[in-house]
C-alpha cells in the first residue's frame, strides 16, 4: 500500500463509496429505510451506548448519507462530517452544540439573507445572541469578543456580490480568543476554498448549490476540522462534560479529533431531527461526482460575463472579484486562484425600473432565489428578497435598488452574454 | 518516528501483524471506553489480555484479568495503555523487563509521553501515542465510516459483509499518511505549549 496522495478529482469521484458489499452495486445504494436489524440484543445496547459501528435509525444515520459525509469531508480536508437537510439546518445544529442560552456568536455582516434573518430573530429565540462584525475590517472581530463569545462564523465567498473574506486573518482572531472559526464555504465549494487548510475548525455548507449542483435536492453538512480542543476550560459542555445521556461519555475524550461531528449527530442531529433524506444525498453525491468539472465551467463562465457586463454602456458597475479592478482581486488571487465563483452583482445605470426590466427580458437566465445551479440565475433582490427593505437598508446589505444578482451556469458563454446583451438593449 | 502523525502503513502494520494485546486499564464497567475498546478487538480476532489489579479474579468478557504485565506469564505482541500520560513510564519501565519484549507499545488517545517512548523505541519496540485502536482498525477498514468519518481511504474492491469474529481488510489504498493536515498542526501545536 503506498501512502501516495489522490487528487481532489479522484476524491470527488471515490471517497467514502466502495463496492456494496452485499449486491456489489457499483454506484452507492439508496438505503430508503428508517431502520436498520439489531444482530442482538447486545448489539442493539452497544450501538445504542455508541459504543459499536453501525447503523440504528436514518434520523442518526444512514449508509447513503455516510458516503455524503465522508466523501465531502475528504475534499474539505476535514476529520468527519455530518450530513443533515439543509444549509440553515446545519448551522443551527453547530451552534447547539457551542451556545447556551446567554452566549454570543460574532457573525459576518455580508451573509446570505437567510441566514441573517435565522442568526437575528430565530436564534434569538433560544437564547444565542448575534453580534455582527464587518468581514472586511478585521479589527471589528477583535472588538466584538466578549467572555460570552462561542464561535466566529464567515462565509469564504460572501452574498450577495460574491466578496472574499479574509480566512487567515480571521482565524487567528478567534486562534487567539479561544473559540472556533465556522466558514460556511457554499459558495466556493472545495474545489475553489478549502478553509480548513486557511485556519477553520468547523465548516458548513449548503449541499443545496454547488455541491449538489443540479437545483434539485436540498442539503447542508457540518465538517469537523479536527482542529479544536474543546476540553479546555469548560467552555463547551457538550463536548467536555460527561453525557447523561450517554451513560456519562466525555465525547471529546471518546471520539478526540472527531468529536465534534460525534456531537452533532448524537446531541444535535438526534435531537433536533433534522435529517437528510437519502435520496437526496444520492443525489447530491451523484453532482459532487463533477464539482470539479462543473465549478470550474462556472468560474469561467462568470469571468466572461462580468467582463462583458463591466464593458456594457447600461452597467454603472460590476462587483465580481474575479476582474482585475475589482477590490476583492487580491484576496481572491490569494483564497481561490482557480476562479473566485459565480455569484455577483452587478448595477445598471436605469435603477430600479432597469433592474425589473432586465429580469423579465431575460430568455435563459431563470428569475429565482436560488444560487448554485447549472442553469444561470437572476434575481432583482430590491424587488424580491430584500423589497421589504428601505433604500437606505438596502443599499447598506448590498441590494441597492440598481442592483442584479446572478448565479452564471454552465451552458455556452456566448449564448449567456447574448442573452444578456439582448436584454440590455431592449 | 514522529508522533504527532504517523503515517497509515505504520499503523497498519502494526494492527495487521500483531496477534495478542494486553490492555492495561481494561475496565469492567460497560460503558468506559476500555470496555468497549476491548470487546472491539475482541470480536476482530485479537487475543485479548485484561490487566487491572483492581479485578484480579474476575474475567472480562471470558478473559480472566492479570493484575500486571510480568503475570500475564506467555508472550504478547502489544501492549495497549488505557492510563493517563503521568502513568505511562512504570508500565513502558514493566513491558521492557518482559522477555521475549512485546513489539509494540501503544497508548490510548489522549495519552502521550515522549520521554517513554523514546525508550521503547531505544529497545527496539515501536510506539504508537495518542490514538485509539479500535478507531483505527475501524478507519483503515472503513468500518468507521458509518459515522461520516474520513477514513482517508479508497478501495474499488467489494468487501464481504462484516460479521462478528471477522478480521477486515486494513489494505485500502491510503488518501494520506497519518491524520488530516490540519488536525495534525493542531495537535502538533498543542503537544509543543504542553
Amino acid at each position: 500500500m503506498s501512502d501516495r496522495l489522490p487528487g481532489f478529482s479522484t476524491l470527488a469521484v471515490h471517497a467514502g463509496a466502495q463496492p456494496d458489499p452485499t449486491t456489489g452495486a457499483r454506484a452507492t445504494p439508496i438505503y430508503q429505510t428508517t431502520s436498520f436489524v439489531f444482530n442482538d440484543a447486545d448489539h442493539a445496547a452497544s450501538l445504542f451506548g455508541l459504543q459499536a459501528f453501525g447503523n440504528i435509525y436514518t434520523r442518526i444515520g444512514n449508509p447513503t448519507n455516510a458516503v455524503l459525509e465522508e466523501r465531502v469531508a475528504a475534499l474539505e480536508g476535514g476529520t468527519a462530517a455530518l450530513a443533515v437537510a439543509s444549509g440553515h439546518a446545519a448551522q443551527v445544529v453547530v451552534l447547539q452544540q457551542l451556545l447556551q442560552p446567554g452566549d454570543e456568536f460574532i457573525a459576518a455582516r455580508k451573509l446570505y439573507g437567510g441566514s441573517i434573518n435565522q442568526f437575528a430573530h430565530a436564534f434569538k429565540s433560544f437564547g444565542w445572541n448575534v453580534v455582527w462584525a464587518d468581514p472586511d475590517d478585521v479589527a471589528s472581530f477583535e472588538r466584538a469578543v466578549t467572555p460570552r463569545t462561542k464561535a466566529i462564523f464567515i462565509e469564504s465567498i460572501a452574498n450577495p456580490a460574491g466578496s472574499i473574506t479574509d480566512i487567515e486573518a480571521i482565524s487567528t482572531v478567534a486562534r487567539k480568543a479561544g473559540m472556533p472559526l465556522i466558514v460556511d464555504n457554499t459558495l466556493a465549494s472545495p474545489y475553489l476554498i478549502r478553509p480548513i487548510d486557511h485556519g477553520a475548525d468547523i465548516v458548513v455548507h449548503s449541499l443545496t448549490k454547488f455541491l449538489g449542483g443540479h437545483g434539485n435536492s436540498l442539503g447542508g453538512i457540518i465538517v469537523d476540522a479536527g482542529t479544536f480542543d474543546w476540553s479546555t476550560g469548560g467552555k463547551y459542555p457538550m463536548l467536555s462534560e460527561p453525557r447523561p445521556e450517554y451513560h456519562g461519555i466525555r465525547l471529546q475524550e471518546t471520539f478526540g479529533n472527531f468529536a465534534f461531528a460525534i456531537a452533532c449527530r448524537v446531541l444535535g442531529l438526534r435531537d433536533l431531527g433534522p435529517a437528510l433524506s437519502p435520496f437526496n444525498a444520492f443525489m447530491i453525491l451523484t453532482g459532487i461526482e463533477t464539482l470539479p468539472l462543473r465549478m470550474q465551467k462556472h468560474c469561467d463562465n462568470a469571468k466572461a460575463v462580468a467582463e462583458f457586463l463591466a464593458g456594457h454602456s447600461a452597467v454603472s458597475a460590476v462587483n465580481y472579484a474575479g476582474l482585475a479592478s475589482d477590490k476583492y482581486n487580491q484576496l481572491a488571487r490569494k483564497y481561490a486562484p482557480k476562479g473566485a465563483g459565480a455569484v455577483f452583482t452587478f448595477s445598471l445605470k436605469g435603477g430600479y425600473d432597469a433592474g425589473v426590466n432586465l429580469v423579465s427580458k431575460l430568455q435563459l437566465f431563470s428569475h429565482l432565489a436560488n444560487v448554485g445551479d447549472t442553469r444561470s440565475l437572476v434575481i432583482h433582490p430590491a424587488s424580491t428578497t430584500h423589497s421589504q427593505l428601505d433604500d437606505a437598508a438596502k443599499i447598506k446589505s448590498g441590494a441597492g435598488p440598481d442592483v442584479v444578482r446572478l448565479s452564471v451556469g454552465i451552458e455556452d458563454k456566448e449564448d449567456l452574454i447574448a442573452d444578456l446583451e439582448q436584454a440590455l438593449s431592449t | 518516528m514522529n508522533h504527532d502523525a504517523y503515517p497509515d502503513n505504520y499503523i497498519r502494520s502494526i494492527l495487521n501483524s500483531v496477534k495478542s494485546i494486553a490492555m492495561v486499564g481494561a475496565s469492567p464497567v460497560n460503558v468506559r471506553p476500555s470496555y468497549f475498546a476491548f470487546k472491539y478487538l475482541a470480536q476482530r480476532g485479537y487475543d485479548m489480555i485484561p490487566v487491572n489489579p483492581g479485578h484480579v479474579g474476575k474475567d472480562l468478557l471470558g478473559k480472566p484479568f492479570v493484575a500486571s504485565l510480568r503475570d500475564i506469564g506467555r508472550p504478547v505482541d502489544m501492549i495497549d495503555i488505557f492510563r493517563n500520560s503521568s502513568h505511562i513510564m512504570p508500565i513502558v519501565d514493566e513491558a521492557l523487563a518482559l522477555d521475549p519484549l512485546p513489539k509494540v507499545i501503544w497508548m490510548q488517545l489522549g495519552a502521550r509521553d515522549d520521554a517513554a517512548a523514546e525508550k521503547a523505541e531505544a529497545a527496539g519496540i515501536k510506539v504508537v501515542m495518542n490514538r485509539c485502536p479500535k478507531i483505527e482498525y475501524g478507519r483503515l477498514s472503513s468500518e468507521i465510516s458509518w459515522m461520516g468519518v474520513n477514513s482517508r481511504t479508497l478501495s474499488s474492491k467489494r468487501p464481504p459483509a462484516p460479521t462478528q469474529g471477522m478480521r477486515l481488510s486494513l489494505n485500502r489504498m491510503s488518501v494520506g499518511g497519518g491524520e488530516t493536515a490540519a488536525s495534525d498542526r493542531a495537535a502538533k501545536n498543542k503537544s509543543e505549549q504542553s
